[in-house]
């Protein structure tokens, strides 16, 4: 099988958030960036789990600055056989969409994997974007894959307090949710590899951007937390109704 | 004109629907035009949607929209907004929704924005915000094109009824074939599920162990409220997977989130910190959850959840 995973670097959850001075773009400074957790854990790892049972080549898609190899050569310590980065800072999700599909139209791949959203942004848009490009079905929150022979998988995705059962033949596009796969620690002769493996680098064909960022602001601070004694939970009640008015 | 899908399940429309339809209503108000919903498949009280000011509502009644296919939804949602020029198109932010966002921005040429929690201005260019980073930020953007595509985050404003019921007019679209074959569809009946809750009763380890729950569904139960947990309780099958709320898990903005035995890691704030009120109980005063709440109880909590049941017990019968 030929499986494209498209893997994001987003700052970690637990990274503190600046912004440069006209408020126009995210301060890069002392920001701790990972793999998107959705692409690493679920996507890539269920693509390299059905390269080893039916074989094929699993490659790595990003849309993105140099700065994004060190996440690129995760995805490849990991297991992926080679990698592919547009070079540009992505300005909106429909032109990160636009650039993968035209690179994956040339390449015919099977399956198309990527996380169901971003940690950074959660917009979900990206996959479904794809699908569109290349007219292709697209699952999404997939949370259990099977395939016997490549051609026809049936999945599970969640869907609004339940879940769907699907079968659909290759090749199609695929959001991965928690429960697709196990993650995958990569080791020292992963990471030995990574380096030799192919990392191409791509200029990006061109787009018109149809939305654009203005401008980040900081939510209102929160006010202090109100303690309530154990025993008073009257008082609780209270509050909920006549101050906060949520019941 | 804004068109607005509004999405239904079996044929009935809901909360997320209504609350889709009155930010159309406020979008359209914004922009000086109409706001027109559109029905795909069943639908039995689709004359609703003007209670919350659809002008009009358009129902493509072909049974195969019973079964969800983002593909076909798209095209036809494509072609609807086609049809009747509109210039906004509006979704909700849910799991349909999410499906089908993507593909109706590429297919429409349209700018879009994911997941807004407000509505837009229009002085000066078309201008939405929604919250990023986790909730740590808010991000505005500008959309360009002619066609604009958004998706609406739950609970993010309040269904206002403003109008009285519309007139269902049948809409002619032929329905493409799906090549994704729906093979069964389970839901748990009976609860509301956690993304369109108000009110969420969670718990984590501090619970020590499944057979502790009760407390937690006695509250639950006397609230009206949606039981949700946490990771690692998830991770240990003492509650089932679809409870986990979170980031890997269900992000939710519910009115009032009760968080008990939760030590409030980054991880799990990242999913519940758009909640209206939150309120923490736990007994380690040094908790960081205590931090991100309105209201916070030190305590044990298997004193003080009962108690807490029997206040609200009060307090409704009183109602």
């Amino acid at each position: 099988m030929k499986i494209l995973v498209c893997v994001s670097k987003t700052p970690d959850t637990t990274t503190k958030i600046a912004f440069n001075a006209s408020n126009t773009e995210l301060d890069g400074n002392g920001v701790q960036y990972i793999m998107n957790p959705y692409d690493e854990w679920y996507a890539l790892v269920r693509a390299l789990e059905l390269k080893e049972a039916l074989g094929g080549t699993v490659t790595l898609i990003n849309v993105g600055p140099a700065d994004n190899d060190q996440v690129i050569r995760k995805g490849l310590a990991i297991g992926a056989d080679d990698a592919v980065r547009i070079d540009m800072n992505p300005p909106s999700a429909l032109n990160v969409a636009f650039q993968i599909a035209e690179h994956a139209r040339a390449e015919n791949y099977d399956l198309i994997f990527l996380g169901k959203e971003t940690i950074d942004y959660n917009g979900s848009e990206i996959g479904a974007m794809i699908a569109e490009y290349l007219d292709l079905p697209f699952v999404s929150y997939a949370t259990k894959l099977d395939t016997s022979d490549g051609k026809t998988a049936t999945i599970q995705r969640d869907i609004e307090g339940g879940v769907e059962e699907v079968e659909v033949d290759t090749p199609f596009v695929l959001s991965a949710a928690k429960g697709l796969a196990e993650q995958r620690i990569p080791n020292m002769k992963g990471i030995m590899m990574a380096k030799s493996k192919a990392l191409k680098v791509v200029a990006p064909a061109a787009f018109e951007d149809k939305a654009v960022t203005v401008q980040y602001t900081l939510p209102p601070a929160k006010s202090a937390v109100k303690m309530i004694a154990p025993e008073n939970m009257e008082e609780l009640v209270k509050l909920l109704h006549e101050e906060a008015k949520v019941i | 004109m804004v068109l607005v899908f509004a999405e239904s399940q079996k044929g009935n429309f809901k909360k997320t629907a209504f609350e889709a339809v009155t930010y159309g209503y406020k979008t359209a108000q914004v922009l000086g035009t109409e706001c027109v919903a559109l029905a795909l498949g069943t639908a039995h009280n689709a004359a609703d949607l003007g209670l919350y000011g659809a002008s009009k509502v358009l129902h493509l009644a072909d049974a195969t929209l019973d079964q969800f296919d983002s593909q076909v939804y798209a095209k036809v949602i494509a072609e609807a907004s086609q049809q009747v020029g509109a210039k906004v198109v509006v979704l909700s932010h849910t799991s349909t929704g999410k499906s089908i966002h993507g593909r109706l921005a590429a297919r429409l040429s349209a700018g879009s924005v994911a997941g807004v929690n407000s509505v837009p201005t229009a002085d000066g260019g078309f201008k939405v915000k929604k919250g990023v980073f986790s909730g740590k930020a808010i991000a505005e953007y500008e959309i360009k094109s002619e066609v604009k595509v958004l998706s609406v985050m739950g609970n993010s404003l309040q269904p206002a009824v403003v109008g009285s019921a519309a007139s269902v007019e049948t809409l002619e679209i032929s329905v493409p074939a799906s090549r994704v074959k729906v093979k069964s569809v389970s839901r748990i009946e009976g609860i509301v599920p956690l993304p369109e809750a108000e009110l969420v009763v969670s718990a984590g380890r501090g619970m020590k162990g499944p057979e502790n729950w009760g407390i937690v569904e006695d509250l639950a139960n006397v609230l009206g409220a949606t039981t949700a947990c946490s990771r690692p309780v998830a991770d240990v099958h003492w509650r089932p997977h679809h409870e986990h709320v979170g980031q890997t898990g269900i992000a939710i903005r519910p009115n009032l989130y009760i968080a008990i035995g939760i030590s409030g890691a980054i991880q799990h704030l990242a999913g519940v910190n758009n909640s209206k009120t939150i309120v923490v109980i736990n007994k380690d005063p040094e908790a960081p959850f205590f931090k991100a709440a309105d209201y916070g109880v030190v305590g044990d909590l298997f004193e003080v959840v009962p108690k807490l049941t029997e206040a609200f017990k009060k307090f409704k019968a009183a109602e």
